[in-house]
């Protein structure tokens, strides 16, 4: 048995210890927003947080994780209401969606670690997640949105 | 030009080849909800194949085409919305079963490609809405004792003339008994409410918070978890397996071996994986054992050589015009084989019981999923049902059905449902490729310098005749968009050579116009070179009679500033027609150290009228995106019968870091809509590749870009 904290949450998983999270997420949780894409770290399909930080889970083997806080999309907000999921709507930024939820967890780093980022910072932040439906552009405009909502509300992400 | 379009021809004849296009499915006027049951004829308030209206006013689309990211989950409940008159925020989605009355009349199957939804769906779903309007307005009618002509419908409800009210949910039961009007009157374009404007997506909410439910995310009562080893051969198979291991790792339930390979069945997807891994297979590599790069380009040449040709196109003379031109210009043009490589890999859920079958899968092909799970398992096509999940990604990989009888077979052998998912490197390395092809192409001019024939002959595997050995078709979909060459010459051929390498090819998004834009738009630069006229000009003065053609190329001039760069800049155009659309792209670029960097992609779209313009926009774009990547880097090689890209590390594809600026201006259109989910991405290669040639002098006439020098010649 293995200590999780995911999303808030503390539960007990049993499962071979060398399990990446994404198949802990995936299978054993049900927790599906998190997506395979490549299984080697090279399209960021699979992001979460850990303890803030974005990793791909793809590599993160369940022992890496005990006694740390694993943020999912599932846990960005209970009801889309953080900013970058209020700007991804307001633009309409995803196409088919796949790579939606490692997208959105990169940036939620990003907006974290800098507030109020830079196309440039962006593109650093967000070049590790593949989109093949192209949504690059929007993605880009709908962080910048997202940072003025966040300006506006004077709150943090 | 031809008609109905070559690719009608095409996907119509293989349906009916493999005996699924007039499959008489009982199942038209069924409709399951998912894990409902099936054959109930008619549920109250169904009121026609697309539509359910709840007693609570609760309103159900049936979409028919699968969302694969194109929007058609928003575009066409849209065209259903506009004639019912309610709006579309509340509208509750679900797949359409199999059935008749889904086909699409554009491709004679239950078929999501050929960017052809909307066309299809624009008079079918307005009538459906228009219909089922009129029966509500009968009911309302009926119910208040006058004529339904003193009443209307407005925001979901039916009104009378004397301020009374009845909604929808209160009418549909009784509605749904009515007789089905025929010939409605739809409403004239000036009328429209929804058609047109920029609504937001309905499917984006559920893929901001990870809910979204794609085939990879489906979730069965006591499913168990497929991996399948294939032999990394092209065509080879498995000649005998040693399980012994695999089959005492934790988890592992069964080890099945079946057409495809050696599947792994195991609690969860980890441990069929790790078991996987451990399986002893001898392969049978089969006849690709040494087949290369260089045979396959060598068989193409040899063909292209050959000069043996079926004709396609032929206007006027155009042998005896190159023969007696005042100038002649050749060149050959050659097209990598590429991958599809969407975000979700192959997956597919498969439920059997007894002889009964549910497919939980994103697939493009409904009654092609149905038929191949149906023959693995033996069973009748309507034995098997198909749930249609949202799809990560597709670009025609999923018109193709291998990854199914598997999972079927699985499911069959442990009596629970199973999910069988493909790795990353699994789908790389087992795709229907994009053909190669090897394109030759001469223009004559006369003394003037007028270009008085056209001569386009590419050699290429069919993708057609894998669905119809026997097909002559000069049409092939390696061909179809070269035969709509739209500039006017007086003598045109267009002709096509059949070559065969031993791979299986498949449908690519923007298929031959992405094979064949490449070498018109590039040769057509370098006839205007010959001509030492402008490219721009060049193309506008074959124009003289194509005003759709020439505004879209005069927009294109105008918004990218063809003519003007900056320093170091310089710009290079493309100008296609396909799928019913026309467009243009001008794309800018620099040299830097001998590599390409691209600035900007400005496209110029006519779609014809438009449903949604921000998902055209978007689509445009992704389109473009697409195009960049296999522009830029798209090549799958094959040694010793093996595709050596396995992952996104040897498979490069465009990341947010290298995008480009891209701009697109949509015209407004009175033609009948078009296509967009397609066409951006063929004019991607030839823009930059006549800018490339702008800059430098060199004409490349291979893709992909890749580390080809680009110094100045
Ligand atoms: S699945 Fe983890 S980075 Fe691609
Ligand atoms: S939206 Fe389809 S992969 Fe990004």
């Amino acid at each position: 048995m293995i200590k999780l904290n995911v999303n808030s949450t503390v539960l007990e998983i049993d499962a071979d210890p060398e399990t990446p999270l994404l198949w802990v997420l995936r299978d054993h949780l049900g927790m599906t927003g998190t997506k395979f894409g490549c299984g080697k770290a090279m399209c960021g399909a699979c992001t979460v947080h850990l303890d803030g930080v974005p990793v791909r889970s793809c590599l993160v083997p369940l022992n890496a994780v005990e006694g740390k806080a694993v943020t999912t999309i599932e846990g960005l907000s209970a009801d889309r209401s953080h900013v970058l999921q209020k700007a991804w709507i307001e633009l309409d930024v995803p196409q088919c969606g796949y790579c939606q939820s490692g997208q959105l967890m990169s940036a939620a780093a990003l907006l974290n670690a800098n507030p109020d980022p830079s196309d440039a910072d962006i593109d650093a932040a967000m070049a590790g997640n593949i989109c093949r439906c192209g949504t690059y552009s929007r993605i880009r405009a709908a962080v910048h949105r997202a940072a003025e909502l966040l300006k506006a509300s004077g709150a943090h992400a | 030009m031809h008609s109905p379009s070559p690719a009608a021809i095409n996907r119509r004849d293989f349906l009916a080849s493999v005996g699924v296009g007039g499959a008489g499915l009982v199942l038209a006027l069924s409709l399951p909800a998912r894990g409902g049951a099936a054959g109930v004829r008619k549920a109250a308030g169904e009121l026609n194949a697309w539509l359910r209206i709840g007693a609570d006013n609760s309103i159900t689309v049936l979409v028919d085409r699968s969302e694969m990211g194109q929007g058609v989950y928003t575009a066409l409940p849209m065209l259903l919305a506009e004639e019912l008159e309610v709006g579309i925020a509340a509208i509750r989605i679900i797949s359409a079963p199999v059935g008749d009355a889904y086909v699409n009349q554009g491709n004679g199957g239950q078929i999501t490609g050929t960017s052809n939804s909307v066309a299809d769906a624009w008079l079918k779903l307005r009538t459906a809405g228009a219909q089922a309007r009129l029966m509500l307005t009968s009911a309302a009618a009926q119910v208040w004792g006058i004529v339904p002509d003193q009443c209307h419908a407005e925001n979901g409800s039916i009104q009378s003339a004397h301020g009374k009210s009845l909604s929808y949910g209160e009418l549909a039961a009784a509605a749904a008994k009515l007789p089905v009007p025929q010939n409605v009157k739809l409403k004239e374009r000036a009328d429209f409410k929804l058609i047109g404007q920029s609504l937001p997506r309905l499917d984006t909410p559920s893929k901001v918070d990870g809910s979204a439910e794609f085939g990879i995310d489906v979730k069965l009562p006591g499913m168990l978890h497929a991996a399948l080893a294939q032999c990394a051969t092209l065509g080879g198979s498995a000649q005998s397996f040693d399980a012994s291991t695999a089959q005492a790792m934790p988890g592992v339930r069964k080890v099945l071996s079946c057409a495809s390979g050696i599947m792994v069945i195991a609690d969860h997807y980890w441990q069929a994986i790790k078991a996987r891994d451990e399986l002893k297979i001898s392969w049978d590599h089969g006849a690709n054992a040494k087949l290369d790069n260089a045979g396959i380009r060598a068989a193409l040449h040899k063909s292209l050589l050959a000069g043996k040709s079926l004709s396609a196109r032929k206007d006027g003379d155009p042998v005896q015009a190159l023969k007696g031109a005042h100038k002649n210009v050749s060149a050959v043009y050659e097209l990598p084989m590429l991958a599809h490589a969407p975000m979700e890999p192959m997956n597919c859920t498969a439920d059997v019981r007894g002889d009964r079958c549910d497919l939980y899968v994103g697939t493009q092909a409904q009654q092609l999923a149905q038929s191949a799970a149906a023959a693995a398992l033996g069973l009748a096509p309507e034995k098997v049902r198909v749930f249609t999940t949202l799809i990560g990604g597709a670009f025609g990989r999923r018109l193709d059905t291998d990854f199914i009888p598997a999972a079927a077979l699985a499911s069959q052998a442990v009596g629970r449902p199973v999910k069988l998912l493909w790795t990353r490197e699994d789908d790389m390395m087992h795709d229907f490729y994009r053909p190669p092809a090897l394109i030759g192409l001469s223009g004559a001019f006369d003394a003037q310098m007028k270009l008085t024939a056209w001569d386009f002959h590419t050699t290429s595997p069919s993708i057609t005749a894998r669905f119809d050995p026997t097909s002559k078709d000069p049409f092939d979909s390696v061909l179809e968009a070269a035969a709509n060459y739209f500039y006017v010459v007086p003598n045109v051929a267009v002709r096509y050579t059949r070559q065969e390498v031993g791979v299986d090819f498949g449908y690519l998004r923007s298929v031959s116009n992405a094979i064949n834009c490449f070498a018109v738009e590039c040769f057509m630069d370098e006839l205007a070179a010959a001509a030492d006229v402008k490219p721009y000009d060049f193309r506008h003065g074959l124009l003289a009679s194509k005003p759709r053609h020439r505004r879209v190329l005069e927009e294109a001039g105008r918004r990218a500033g063809l003519g003007e760069a900056a320093p170091g800049h310089f710009k290079g155009l493309a100008l296609m027609e396909a799928y019913g659309t026309v467009l243009a792209e001008v794309a800018e670029i620099s040299i830097d150290a001998g590599a390409v960097k691209v600035h900007k992609i400005t496209c110029v779209v006519d779609c014809g009228q438009m449903v949604n313009p921000k998902i055209i926009e978007s689509q445009v774009e992704g389109g473009i995106v697409f195009g960049l990547s296999s522009t830029l880097w798209g090549d799958i090689t094959i040694s010793k019968g093996q595709v050596q890209q396995t992952n996104f590390n040897t498979y490069r594809v465009l990341r947010a870091n290298e995008m480009p600026i891209i701009e697109v201006h949509l015209l407004s259109s009175d033609e009948p809509p078009g296509g967009i989910g397609e066409p951006s991405v063929a004019l991607v290669a030839p823009a930059v590749c006549n800018a490339i040639c702008a800059a430098t002098g060199r004409r490349l006439r291979a893709l992909p870009i890749g580390t080809q020098q680009l110094t100045r010649t």
